[in-house]
């Protein structure tokens, strides 16, 4: 029988390595051995590792792709002006049924919307008419309200902008604008 | 009959080394696409969408690459007696 000079131990039934059953040739009881087969395992798991964020990527295109395709936003009525009385706010829902969005009329001739989800964890985000802000009651994130720029807090994005237009006496949104900065 | 040792034999201590160097690259490459998947994700949060396709071109590069070396480390094992 031919000895193998690397290998240290010899196995029960006396055949080389090579000729063993998968579970031994993947646990030696070498030291060398085991330091080789560890080290090439660790590799293949990072490769595996590697699969995993080439799907993540691939899912971020097809969301992206998605998005992309329903930028263009139909316009939609939210309220009446005497609905909003000055330094009054009040909730719609843009552009689909589950997008809350939060209107503000901090004096008499402005009027401001912003998506109502937190950029941080989606909790809802309340005006503080006082401060000229949006608090976040989550984890305590502060909006500036003139700009829906992050003031406070965990969130690092702005909120995203809704654009409203008055149509005579009714408000309409029009479009929604995401930032990153 | 030729007694010289196939081209491609490397002892166990060489392919160690061989396999320490494979992993030290791979683990560059794997942060590498983390890091993108971050930025992507961060981007696109942000209603930026034209860094999704070439990020993700990047990504599946990275991954041929990593494939293209873990093959690298069985191929030399197979040569070997």
């Amino acid at each position: 029988m031919q000895h193998d000079p690397e290998q240290i131990s010899t196995p029960p039934d006396g055949r080389p390595m090579s000729e063993q059953p998968a579970w031994r040739q993947d646990f030696p009881i070498d030291t060398p051995q085991d330091n080789y087969v560890a080290r090439r395992d660790f590799t293949k798991f990072l490769v595996v590792t590697s699969g995993a964020f080439v799907a993540g990527q691939l899912y971020v295109v097809a969301k992206s792709q998605i998005a992309r395709d329903a930028s263009a936003l139909a316009p939609q009525r939210i309220a009446s002006i005497a609905d909003l009385p000055v330094g009054g706010a009040l909730t719609f829902n843009y552009p689909e049924p589950h997008d809350t969005c939060i209107l503000l009329r901090p004096d008499e001739n402005t009027l401001l919307a912003y998506s109502q989800k937190c950029t941080h964890l989606s909790c809802a985000v309340v005006p503080d008419m006082k401060r000229n802000c949006l608090n976040c009651p989550c984890h305590e994130g502060v909006f500036d309200m003139a700009t829906g720029h992050p003031l406070a807090g965990p969130p690092r994005r702005p909120l995203p902008l809704v654009h409203v237009e008055r149509r005579g006496d009714e408000l309409w949104a029009t479009g929604v604008e995401v930032r990153t900065v | 009959m030729s007694t010289e040792p196939h081209p491609k034999f490397f002892p166990r201590e060489q392919r160690t080394t061989i396999v320490y160097g494979i992993l030290c690259t791979v683990l560059i490459l794997v942060i590498l696409q983390l890091w993108l998947l971050e930025a992507t994700m961060n981007a696109y949060l942000g209603g930026d969408y034209a860094a999704a396709w070439p990020a993700a071109v990047v990504s599946i590069l990275c991954l041929l690459l990593n494939i293209g070396l873990l093959r690298y480390i069985y191929s030399i094992e197979r040569v070997n007696p």
